[in-house]
């Protein structure tokens, strides 16, 4: 069921089983490769924010397949149109955008935003909680939830790197899982109360480091951001709502962008939106994700303008830990799924693509006759993107970041 | 006061809620005896100030509430034609209680706190008295909050605490939620804190604020009278949440099909409809007219099609659909692996991230060999010698550190400085991000910004109280001889008495449970 709808760049992005095949060989050479390969491509200094939407993204909602026959007859009361008042953003004539993502379709136009389709993890049950673990602990199963892909990430890259030593910022006052673990790692959320002073928090510092090693440390990794809070003029700012409200969502890009975009500030970051759990009255062009989407949308504009002259040096990763079924459930919502939606947007992204081998909706096209079916592993685009952007070697990737992911060779080309 | 300082001190942070002024002199020699006296007793603190006595009373209040806000929508909307749009999600969003959901209160905004001397107060225009369902969460949130200054020891709120998030509903989900979260915390799990888990599921799964939360009041069986009339059909999402997160685990050995089957086998748990006359519109009814016919087999077991002389052991004028639905919980209540389950997460609630297996095994045991009487199991805990040998590597949670602050300095704080301090601590109060509700490790709540934002309330607490203060006493009063020398020092050599109770505050023998 695959269609010509993707320019003749993108066929070559598909995985077919041959791509596979052919790069797990060249993984096996790459692991000879000295340690000098780790070091940056060319002058770039790399931003990158991995975005994750908790409560499975429906996929087919956000990027709608109007071009498939079957999408209409499966969508009833929820299925986005070409034309009238709220039509749907055209792409490639055969994906559409959601009408509440104007600057995403601005941003595809411009080249620096890619819409990856009938993507998952390699998680297939249908847990929240198990699949977000899986997205974001970059293991093959839930469970292991020590630490998440993106600290490992930091923590393979040679030591005295400065990406590594200025740690990854994790947003929120739990960070998202894919942030933790050994690397350090910075928080920041749009505070509520007024924050206590220096002195208090040296006096606790001293404290900690005698008694709690553990407080000791995330104390510390706290208060190493507070310099960069202060001189961006973020410390006499306070919440404006939380990260399921559209308003939320800017104010937490608009902060993580001034803090990624710093000099000294750390060049990784994660936060994670919410909201995105669909069982009623999901809404079509107008409705409950639309308005989430709405904020997503604004969240990645505030991106773009926060991290002004980094933008082109950024990668922005949205994920989410499943799709939602194909079928419009009972009550006009959408129900736990598998394939979904994946976007990567910046100016260092190589945009202006849908990268997908599309499976198809009829019922035998479905995974388990319910689902999208996942034709493209999260991880090849993610293990793609760090590739391109860190020059982190394949070894590296495979074993550390993604274990057991050696077969599974990296999407090229995804960063211009 | 007798025993062993430390021993002392760490099962009140383990088990209880903190000390008071005086507390410790209160507590005799073996501190085990205050917490299994509870247990022992079925000790309970009794709730004052609340808005409804029972859901009786609040659904009718919040479907009066809605039919006003729709009309005065309604009067808007005659008047402002253009407006129409931007309401227009109101009237989609379904049958049932979820009409309720006023457009003009989004749902997803936080409880709009308001302590004096934030300045909040300015930004927010204050009508004369917030909307219903706002107040009542708020009354509801400080009688929870006020009855566990009360107690001496505080096991029995723990369990309140710990159960109440096994089984979370988060007042995001819209009004209904919002005005019944106290409530099903009141009428579902308190009274059987201390009986059987069986009931206690029963009567969450069965609650309004659950029944909205999971949306199971707009799931149809597709081939019952109403689905075939409206031609809707399932919604599998509380039938999900009560295997993965309510009774077996998410590893509990159950399938998509097992989830199918039951959300097939609770449709028709529902909410009596605003103009009904058969009961209070509102509070929990079984309508067989959506309840979907045939057997369904769950985890290996055949419930039978209702009309087909099935029969179960219940009330004489019981619902034959609704009883074998009823059937459904009470076995996955004694399913092994629910008693794996619910072990498992007491104990690492109550004594480590990683719990001891030993343990874990002692208290499935307990709750199998006892049909789930959680007035065993939760003796068990007690009795567990993992759980005063195991090391307090456990963090207090934001509610748990808030409502001990309270405690060590004899403050009854008002709604706005419950809320706003929980918000900011990223433990809003029945408001979790999701179903499986707030975090319960270490590594969740020890985060770089969870710790700024602990000081941050420290400090404000600290600003508020300190002026009366001493803070020789405060370390006496809250950690007897059980301080350790560098926290002493810090306390003490504190450049000001505000300095002194917020480092005490945070310090780690405060933190650390």
């Amino acid at each position: 069921m695959s269609h010509d709808h993707h320019d003749a760049d993108c066929e070559t992005m598909t995985p077919s089983r041959r791509a596979v095949l052919g790069a797990a060989g060249a993984l096996f050479a790459w692991s000879f490769v000295p340690k000098m390969a780790y070091a940056t491509p060319g002058a770039r200094d790399p931003r990158f924010v991995v975005v994750i939407l908790r409560g499975a993204m429906d996929g087919l909602s956000a990027v709608p397949p109007l071009g498939d026959p079957d999408y209409r007859g499966l969508r009833e009361g929820i299925a986005l149109q070409k034309d009238g008042p709220d039509a749907a953003l055209p792409l490639d004539g055969f994906f559409y955008l959601h009408p509440a993502m104007p600057n995403l379709a601005r941003l595809y136009r411009a080249n620096q935003a890619t819409v990856v389709h009938a993507v998952a993890t390699g998680y297939r049950q249908r847990s929240h909680f198990d699949g977000q673990d899986v997205l974001e602990s970059g293991q093959d199963g839930p469970g292991m939830t020590r630490d998440g892909w993106l600290n490992r990430l930091l923590a393979g890259l040679p030591a005295g790197e400065g990406i590594s030593r200025k740690g990854a910022l994790g947003v929120g006052i739990v960070p998202p899982l894919v942030v933790r673990g050994n690397a350090p790692v910075v928080g920041w959320a749009p505070p509520v109360l007024p924050r206590a002073g220096d002195d208090l928090v040296m006096r606790l510092m001293d404290l900690y480091g005698q008694r709690d090693p553990v407080l000791a440390k995330a104390f510390a990794a706290g208060a190493s951001i507070e310099k960069i809070i202060n001189r961006e003029g973020m410390a006499g700012q306070r919440a404006r709502g939380g990260p399921d409200n559209a308003e939320g969502m800017r104010m937490i890009a608009e902060g993580a962008a001034k803090l990624v975009n710093a000099d000294d500030g750390p060049r990784v970051a994660a936060l994670a939106f919410e909201g995105w759990d669909t069982h009623a009255n999901e809404g079509g062009a107008t409705g409950v994700l639309a308005g989430r989407l709405r904020g997503l949308d604004s969240a990645l504009e505030a991106f773009e303008a926060g991290l002004k002259d980094r933008w082109k040096d950024t990668v922005v990763m949205v994920v989410t830990e499943f799709g939602r079924t194909a079928r419009v459930n009972g009550t006009v919502g959408t129900d736990h799924g598998t394939g979904t939606v994946a976007f990567l947007v910046g100016g260092a992204v190589r945009g202006g693509r849908i990268i997908a081998d599309w499976p198809g909706l009829k019922p035998e096209n479905l995974h388990e006759r319910r689902d999208l079916k996942p034709t493209t592993d999260l991880r090849a685009v993610t293990k793609g993107v760090l590739t391109d952007l860190f020059g982190v070697s394949g070894p590296v990737l495979a074993e550390k970041v993604f274990p057991g992911t050696a077969g599974l060779a990296p999407i090229k080309g995804l960063v211009a | 006061m007798g025993g062993d300082p430390r021993l002392t001190l760490q099962a009140v942070h383990r088990f209880g809620l903190g000390l008071r002024p005086g507390d410790l002199q209160k507590i005799g020699a073996d501190v085990r005896d205050l917490f299994r006296a509870e247990v022992d007793r079925k000790v309970m603190a009794p709730l004052s100030g609340l808005p409804f006595a029972s859901i009786n009373e609040a659904a009718p209040a919040l479907r009066e509430f809605a039919e006003r806000e729709r009309m005065a929508r309604e009067a808007r909307g005659a008047t402002r034609t253009a407006a129409i749009t931007a309401n227009s999600m109101g009237g989609t969003m379904g049958g049932g209680m979820a009409q309720t959901a006023p457009t003009s209160t989004p749902p997803q905004q936080p409880p709009p706190a308001v302590p004096p001397g934030t300045g909040q107060a300015a930004a927010r225009p204050q009508a004369a008295e917030p909307p219903l369902p706002q107040r009542v969460y708020r009354e509801e949130a400080r009688a929870r909050f006020h009855a566990m200054l009360e107690p001496l020891g505080g096991y029995t709120e723990r369990l309140v605490a710990f159960w109440g998030n096994h089984f979370a509903v988060s007042v995001n989900k819209g009004n209904p939620v919002r005005t019944f979260a106290g409530l099903l915390e009141r009428e579902a799990i308190r009274p059987h804190v201390y009986g059987r888990f069986a009931d206690m599921l029963l009567a969450v799964e069965t609650h309004p604020a659950m029944i909205v939360f999971l949306d199971n009041h707009q799931s149809l069986g597709p081939n019952s009278r109403a689905g075939n009339r409206r031609g809707r059909g399932l919604n599998e999402n509380l039938a999900r949440e009560i295997l993965e997160l309510h009774t077996l685990g998410v590893a509990g050995g159950y399938s998509q099909a097992d989830v199918t089957a039951l959300a097939r086998l609770i449709t028709g748990w529902t909410l009596v409809a605003p103009n009904a006359a058969d009961g209070i519109p509102g509070t929990f009814r079984f309508n067989p007219n959506m309840h979907e016919p045939g057997s369904h087999q769950v985890l290996g077991k055949t419930y039978a099609d209702a009309g087909n002389g099935f029969t179960v052991a219940g009330p004489a004028n019981a619902e034959p659909g609704f009883e074998r639905g009823r059937a459904a919980l009470t076995d996955i209540a004694r399913h092994p692996a629910t008693a794996q389950h619910i072990a498992r997460k007491l104990t690492r609630h109550f004594v480590a991230d990683d719990p001891p297996a030993s343990m874990v095994a002692r208290l499935a045991k307990v709750f199998r060999d006892s049909d789930g009487n959680l007035q065993a199991v939760s003796r068990a805990v007690l009795d567990s010698p993992e759980a005063w040998s195991a090391p307090s590597a456990k963090m207090r949670t934001p509610q748990e550190f808030l409502l001990a602050a309270a405690r060590a300095l004899g403050r009854k704080p008002d709604v706005g400085q419950i809320l706003q301090p929980l918000n900011a601590m990223g433990q809003p109060m029945w408001q979790p991000g999701g179903p499986n509700g707030f975090p319960d490790t270490v590594a969740a709540w020890a985060s770089p910004e969870g710790l700024k934002t602990r000081l941050d309330v420290a400090a404000a607490i600290a600003r508020q109280t300190a002026a009366g203060i001493d803070p020789q006493d405060l370390i006496s009063n809250v950690f007897g001889a059980a301080a350790s020398n560098e926290t002493r020092q810090a306390v003490l050599r504190a450049e000001s008495r505000y300095q002194a109770v917020a480092i005490a505050l945070m310090s780690p023998e405060f933190q650390r449970r």
